[in-house]
This record gives structure tokens, C-alpha cells and sequence, in this order.
């Protein structure tokens, strides 16, 4: 993956020591790194022209000597100015109209339709609002049905006109009928359209008008690239939208889109979508979000990371066996496997703070574990289970199926008897969850 | 070199702005800073760099392309403009891996391998579901007998969604119902298709984001369980990337390989004004060919994937 952009910059920092103050000249190289960072990211390419020309002005004749390190200073500039480009405070949404409309905007497969149903689902229970949802996309096979399902899910009704072609009439028809009945809000989910798309583009321009929503929100796939910046200032110039909601940052995109569509538009981003389920909603961080684009250590995400990974279930399985002093080596292999699936090592290391430098030289490739597996790997099934048994004419054999040495593998049951006992010190004073987290088995 | 090198040029700065607004094709671009020049300067590859980024290209493979020009440059001892457009492009097309020339571009079939096995992955929302239905119907169009699976059985109405797709196309669909294990659709699939000597089965996929292990693993699994059916299938591991994403590709790419043994890519959504650069890296990193694009939501809008007019399309001309 991407080098670490403080790591980077402490790089190039090394010309900058000692010589006072920020100059152009000097600062060069910093800014090409920043530059890279930011491009690697899927910002738009003037978008991170720009943006550096700004870091470079506000770095421009700052003291060094009075800044803790030249990288730290740097990296806050480009963090704080990023943070500040994405929107200070959380903007709220306006569910002022009664009832009060929201009509949903933006690409195919963006997001729209799972939003709509999110958004209803959080309105309702979090808002005790009462909700309309309407099939608005008449065009891909199945929409109306997957909104449907939704709105049964969640328990919100949802409006559909069968074998209706007419957008524009259902988003009419669905708010009288919400009138009449008394809701407070109708979300208008519509058809994905390509900003190139004339027709598609006057239909949804034509239900803005039809229906004088309350908001409107982009949605957008948090892995665009480049054209991001084409299409929200094509959707912002015929619609001229809220808010933007940025999906699918359970990935792991830096979602460099963000700054691009914030800078080409400058509409606040109001929600992120974090997960394919009903509740799977956040509101946006813009620090974590600069974090996130930056590639820099990001606690945070770590553990979001861990806990993505974690299933509950399988961890109390483990904890009781561990208490049972259990464990064995094929739970220490499916913990080996478990970790490795969940980045190479060096990422997850790296996005400790501090840790990145620290674990630059040390040889953490992913082959970290090919001995340890390939001694378990020699091990009989009983062995692996009750590993009290393996004497020494058992290790020896082990040795030399792994392609190993005695000692090796003496280290290694060593380690594991080490670990056992650890563990079960740490099972019964009860905080082995926590512990656990690190280890994960993924459930959706 | 120029690359990334030049943020301090306020002269060339103001140029890009003049620019921005007036269209012009790279090889326009390419003759204006060309001209009067012997050699590919710095503006040269500043305007390249700008035109492979902006297409999502990527960082990486940009250098690798300049690099590359600027070597084959000293060699050939660069002319003119056109030249230039004609090495660049050539250097793109070589990062390209080539479709096996056996391969179904025209919707035939490799010999003995029947049924001939297609399963279909990717993240969610790319046009996986879609990009099959189309499928389906350039293979029903070439006169082969097709067969669905309904591997997506998590998302809601994706199973009605392909089965709209099937009656459109009409051919059969294997479905079962919502919740249930996509591996034993897909077994179900095999089996009938075996039992009846269809000559293409289509397997959907239930969208998933590369970084989910167990999602990634249950994908394993179905391909597991296809082989014993057919021992020989998935003949066909396709890779859909969304023609808009950005370097994520690379991401989802390398973990889908790893879980699947990905051997095709398709690129949909280039009807639009996303270029789908990063599949050049993509497919230059993992050495999987692209072999379809999708431009459009209609039956027809797939095509077999043409590198020239894929290239052609990154520089607008
Ligand atoms: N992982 C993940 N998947 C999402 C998220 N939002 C939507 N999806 C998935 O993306 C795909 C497309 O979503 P959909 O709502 O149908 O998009 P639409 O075409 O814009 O209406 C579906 O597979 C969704 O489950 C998210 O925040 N995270
Ligand atoms: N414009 C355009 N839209 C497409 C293309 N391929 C798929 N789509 C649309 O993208 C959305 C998601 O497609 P779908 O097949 O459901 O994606 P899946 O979640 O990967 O199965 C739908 O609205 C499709 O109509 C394409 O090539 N061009
Ligand atoms: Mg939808
Ligand atoms: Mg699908």
C-alpha cells in the first residue's frame, strides 16, 4: 500500500534541518510528497494543485526553531488545512416542510437507494419522525422490489406507482398522499444518471421542480477517482444541492473525492455510509476524514479495523477454551491466518502512531509467520490439540517435517506455553474482549 | 524530470487556466507545447502527467509511462508531435495485458470446456448483475444455450433484479431464496447446467468490499463448491471494476486475485466522463486482460474490450 505521508515528509525534512526558516527552496521537495499523497489519494489533480500552493503559503517563512519538528509542523499545516477545506462543524439537515421533502440524487450504484433506506431508518428511530419512502427509479429492473424490501425492514411504508414510467408524477402523487396522511417526511429515491446524460439529467432537474424538496443530497461512492469533480459540479450547477453523502468508507479508499467535491462545489458532506446494513450511518469527521486521505497514523481507523473484523461469537468460543487452558495450536494458526487477512502487517502497524518509523527496517513482511506455520503445519492433528505430548522425539520429527531446527521449534512451543498462560492470567481478569479484538474473525 | 517538479512555474500556471475551459485533445495540447522544440521538455511531460492523472491513471504508472517515453525518446530521437502521440500511445498499449487470442472476444467458446463456467466479482454497485445480463445476451446472440445463477442472495432484490435480467435475456435462472448460501446456488447451477449440456453458466455474485475477510472467504468457497460439479470451473474468474473508481482498483484487484484467481477484468460505466485509467496499471500489475466494457444500461451496451479505441478514448480523439 501507501508509504505513510509523515514518514515521507520526515524524509525530507532531513534537507530542511538546520537551516532556520521554510523557503521555497527547501520546501520543495516536502510539498512534491504532499502532492503525491494527495493524488495517490484520488484527489483531483487541480484540486492538489491548488492545494499544496495554499500549504506552501501559509508554510512560507515559518520559524522552524520554534516549531517542535519541521514534518510535525508540516504535516499539521496540511492536516489542519484539510480539515478546514471539508467543513468545520457538522451541518444538519433541514426536515423543517410539512411535510418535508428530500429528494436523493446521483451515479448508478452509488448508494442511493441503501441511503434512502438508511437515512428513513434514522429519522425514524433516532427522530421519531414518520417517514414516506418513494420508488422514484422506474428504470433498473428490480429498484422498486429493493426499496421495498427495505421499507420492510426497517418498518417504513414506501410509495410505488406499478408500471408507472413517470418519475416526476410519483414524487407529485407520493407528497400528496403524504399530506394526507400526515406524514412528516418523504425521501425521494431516484434513478442512477450519468451527468452526461441529457435527458436524465432534465428528468431529475423536472422532479426538483415538481416537488420543491426541503434538501437534496448527492450521493457519491467514496472510491471515485477523478471524474467526481465532472460530476458533482454537474449535478451541483442543475440542482444545486444541500449536502453530500459519501458511501462505502467501510473500504478502504482514502476517499480523496471528498476534498475534490468539496472544493469544486463547497456543499457540506452531512452523512457517511460505513456498511451494506440498515444502520450502517455516520455522520462525517472531517479530521479523520484529512487523516484518512493523508495516509497518517489513524487510530482510530485501527480500531474501527479490528472491530470490522471481530466477531463476537467466535471470541467467547476461544475465551473458554482459553480459561479451560484449551487453546491450541490450530486456534494459534487460525489467529496467525486471521491476522494476516486483515492487512499486511506493516499497514496495521503503520497505522499506530509512532509506530510507522519504528517498524520501517524491521523485516514485518507478510512471511513473518511462514515458519511458525510451517512447524504447526508438521504437527498431527493430536499434537496440535493436546501439545502436552510433544516429546522429544515428536519435535524432532517436527523439525524436520517443517524443514526447521530442534531449537526452533523447542522456541516456538516455548512461546506458545508462554502465551497459554498469559492468556488465561488475562481470561480471568476478564478483559481478554479487548485483547481479542486484535484478533479477528469477520462476520458482515 | 518534470514530474511533480514544477509548482513554483506561475507562467505555466496561467496557461492551465486559459486552458481548462477550451476542449482540446491531448495531441492538440502535445503540438502546442511541442512546437519549435527537438526534444520532450518538461512541459511536454507536465501536460502528459496531467492528462494520466486526470484520467486515474495513477501516480505510479504515469512515471512508468514517461519513463518510458523519455527512453524510447533518446533512442528514436524524437521529431514531432505526432510522433510523440504515436509512441505514447504504443507504451500505453504494451502495459495492456493481451487477451488470449483463443479467447471468446467474439463470443465463442473454448473447446471442451463445456459447461464453460463464468462467475462474476466485484465490490458492490460496480454492475456486476448488469454486466451478466448483457453477457448473457451476446452469448444467447452467438447461439449458445445460457444458464444464470442467482449468487447474490444478501442484497435486497438482487435475486429479482437477475431474474428480470433472464427473462429479458430469456434464458434459465438457478435461484433460491433470500439469505441462503450463495455456494450451494452456485452447486445447484452446475448441476442443472451439466444435466441439461448448456454451454454457459453465469454465476452472480453478491458485491462485497475486498477488505471483508469473511465475505472474501465465503467467495472462496463458492468457487470451491463449483468444482465439484465441474472440476475445472470457474473457467472464467471476472473481475468488474466501475469505470469511476480511482486507485482503489489496485485494492480490490489484488484481494480478489488472491481470494478467486481473477483471470478477466470488465470495465462498466464508460459511457460516462470517467476515463477508466487505473485499469491500465491494473492490468499491467496483475497481467489480467480487460476482455469487456460496459457503456450503458441497455441489453446491448457491452463490448468486447478494443485496447486502440480504450486509448484513443484517454486522450479524447
Ligand atoms: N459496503 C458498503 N456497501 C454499500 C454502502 N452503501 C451502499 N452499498 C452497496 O452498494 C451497492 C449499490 O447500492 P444501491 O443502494 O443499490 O445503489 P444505487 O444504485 O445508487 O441505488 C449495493 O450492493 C449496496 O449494498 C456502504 O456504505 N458500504
Ligand atoms: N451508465 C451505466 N450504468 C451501468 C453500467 N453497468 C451497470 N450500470 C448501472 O449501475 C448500477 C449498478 O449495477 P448492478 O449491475 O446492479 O451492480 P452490482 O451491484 O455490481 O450487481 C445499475 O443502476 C446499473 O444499471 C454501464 O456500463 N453504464
Ligand atoms: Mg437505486
Ligand atoms: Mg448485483
Amino acid at each position: 500500500m501507501f508509504e505513510n505521508l509523515s514518514e515521507k515528509l520526515e524524509r525530507s525534512f532531513k534537507l530542511l534541518k538546520g537551516q532556520g526558516k521554510i523557503t521555497e527552496i527547501n520546501v520543495a521537495e516536502t510539498l512534491k510528497d504532499i502532492r503525491r499523497a494527495l493524488l495517490d489519494a484520488d484527489v483531483n489533480f487541480k484540486t492538489a494543485k491548488t492545494f499544496t500552493e495554499t500549504v506552501k503559503e501559509k508554510a512560507m517563512g515559518q520559524n522552524v526553531l520554534t516549531a517542535v519538528k519541521p514534518e510535525q509542523m508540516m504535516v499539521k499545516i496540511v492536516h489542519d488545512e484539510l480539515t478546514q477545506l471539508m467543513g468545520g462543524a457538522t451541518t444538519d439537515i433541514n426536515i423543517k416542510g410539512s411535510p418535508a421533502v428530500i429528494l436523493i440524487a446521483g451515479l448508478q450504484g452509488s448508494g442511493k437507494t441503501t441511503f434512502t433506506g438508511k437515512l428513513a431508518n434514522h429519522l425514524k428511530s433516532k427522530r421519531s419522525k414518520n417517514v414516506l419512502l418513494v420508488a422514484g427509479d422506474v428504470y433498473r429492473p428490480a429498484a422498486i422490489n429493493q426499496l421495498q424490501v427495505l421499507g420492510q425492514q426497517i418498518g417504513v411504508p414506501v410509495y410505488t406507482e406499478e408500471g408507472s414510467k413517470d418519475p416526476v408524477k410519483i414524487a407529485k402523487d407520493a407528497i400528496k398522499e403524504a399530506k394526507q396522511k400526515g406524514y412528516d417526511l418523504v425521501i425521494v429515491d431516484t434513478a442512477g444518471r450519468l451527468a452526461v446524460d441529457e435527458e436524465m439529467m432534465n428528468e431529475i432537474a423536472a422532479i426538483k421542480d415538481a416537488v420543491k424538496p426541503d434538501e437534496i443530497l448527492f450521493v457519491v461512492d467514496s472510491m471515485t477517482g477523478q471524474d467526481a469533480v465532472n460530476t458533482a459540479k454537474e449535478f451541483n450547477d442543475r440542482l444545486n444541492f444541500d449536502g453530500v453523502v459519501l458511501t462505502k468508507l467501510d473500504g478502504d479508499t482514502r476517499g480523496g473525492a471528498a476534498l475534490s467535491i468539496r472544493s469544486v462545489v463547497n456543499k457540506p458532506i452531512k452523512f457517511v455510509g460505513t456498511g451494506e446494513k440498515m444502520d450502517a450511518l455516520d455522520v462525517f469527521h472531517p479530521s479523520r476524514m484529512a487523516d484518512r486521505i493523508l495516509g497518517m497514523g489513524d487510530i482510530v481507523s485501527l480500531v474501527e479495523r479490528a472491530q470490522e473484523q471481530f466477531d463476537a461469537e467466535e471470541a467467547q468460543k476461544l475465551q473458554r477454551k482459553i480459561a479451560k487452558n484449551q487453546f491450541s495450536f490450530n486456534d494459534f494458526l487460525s489467529q496467525i491466518q486471521q491476522i494476516k487477512k486483515m492487512g499486511s502487517l506493516k499497514d496495521l502497524a503503520g497505522m499506530i502512531p509512532g509506530m510507522g518509523k519504528a517498524i520501517k527496517n524491521m523485516d514485518l513482511d507478510d512471511d513473518a509467520f511462514k515458519e511458525v506455520e510451517a512447524i504447526i503445519y508438521s504437527m498431527t492433528p493430536q499434537e496440535r490439540e493436546t501439545p502436552e505430548i510433544i516429546n522429544g522425539s515428536r519435535r524432532k520429527r517436527i523439525a524436520a517435517g517443517s524443514g526447521t531446527t530442534i531449537q526452533e521449534v523447542n522456541r516456538l512451543i516455548k512461546q506458545f506455553e508462554d502465551t497459554r498462560k498469559v492468556m488465561k492470567m488475562m481470561s480471568q481478569g476478564k478483559n481478554l474482549s479487548r485483547m481479542m479484538a486484535n484478533m479477528p474473525m469477520g462476520k458482515r | 524530470m518534470g514530474l511533480f517538479g514544477s509548482f513554483t512555474r506561475a507562467k505555466k500556471e496561467k496557461l492551465d487556466e486559459g486552458l481548462a475551459k477550451t476542449k482540446e485533445s491531448v495531441i492538440q495540447k502535445l503540438t502546442r507545447v511541442v512546437v519549435g522544440k527537438s526534444k520532450v521538455d518538461d512541459d511536454v511531460l507536465d501536460e502528459l502527467e496531467e492528462v494520466l492523472i486526470s484520467s486515474d491513471v495513477g501516480v505510479d504508472t504515469t512515471i512508468k509511462i514517461i519513463e518510458r517515453i523519455e527512453k524510447r525518446v533518446a533512442r528514436d530521437k524524437f521529431i514531432n508531435a505526432q510522433e510523440l502521440d504515436k509512441i505514447l500511445k504504443e507504451e500505453i498499449r504494451a502495459l495492456l495485458a493481451e487477451n488470449a487470442a483463443s479467447e471468446n472476444s467474439d463470443f465463442d467458446l473454448p473447446e471442451g470446456k463445456t459447461p464453460y463456467v463464468i462467475m462474476v466479482v466485484g465490490v458492490n454497485g460496480v454492475g456486476k448483475t448488469t454486466t451478466i445480463g448483457k453477457l448473457a445476451h451476446k452469448f444467447k446472440s452467438a447461439g449458445k444455450s445460457v444458464m444464470l445463477g442467482a449468487g447474490d442472495t444478501f442484497r435486497a432484490a438482487a435475486i429479482d433484479q437477475l431474474e428480470i435480467w433472464a427473462q429479458r435475456v430469456n434464458v434459465p435462472i438457478v435461484k433460491q431464496k433470500m439469505g441462503s448460501d450463495p455456494a450451494s446456488v452456485a452447486f445447484d447451477t452446475l448441476s442443472s447446467a451439466k444435466a441439461e449440456g448448456v454451454d454457459v453458466v453465469i454465476i452472480d455474485t453478491a458485491g462485497r468490499l475486498h477488505n471483508k475477510v469473511n465475505l472474501m472467504n465465503e467467495l472462496s468457497k463458492v468457487k470451491r463448491v463449483m468444482q465439484k460439479v465441474v472440476p475445472d470451473a470457474p473457467h472464467e474468474v471476472l473481475l468488474v471494476l466501475d469505470g469511476s473508481t480511482g486507485q482503489n482498483a489496485f485494492e480490490q484487484a489484488r484481494q480478489f486475485t488472491l481470494a478467486t484467481d481473477v483471470n478477466a477484468l470488465a470495465i462498466t460505466k464508460l459511457d460516462g466522463t470517467a476515463k477508466g485509467g487505473v485499469v491500465i496499471g491494473v492490468s499491467d500489475q496483475f497481467k489480467v486482460p480487460v476482455k469487456y466494457i460496459g457503456i450503458g444500461e441497455g441489453i446491448d451496451d457491452l463490448q468486447p474490450f478494443n485496447r486502440d479505441a480504450f486509448v484513443d478514448s484517454l486522450f479524447g480523439n
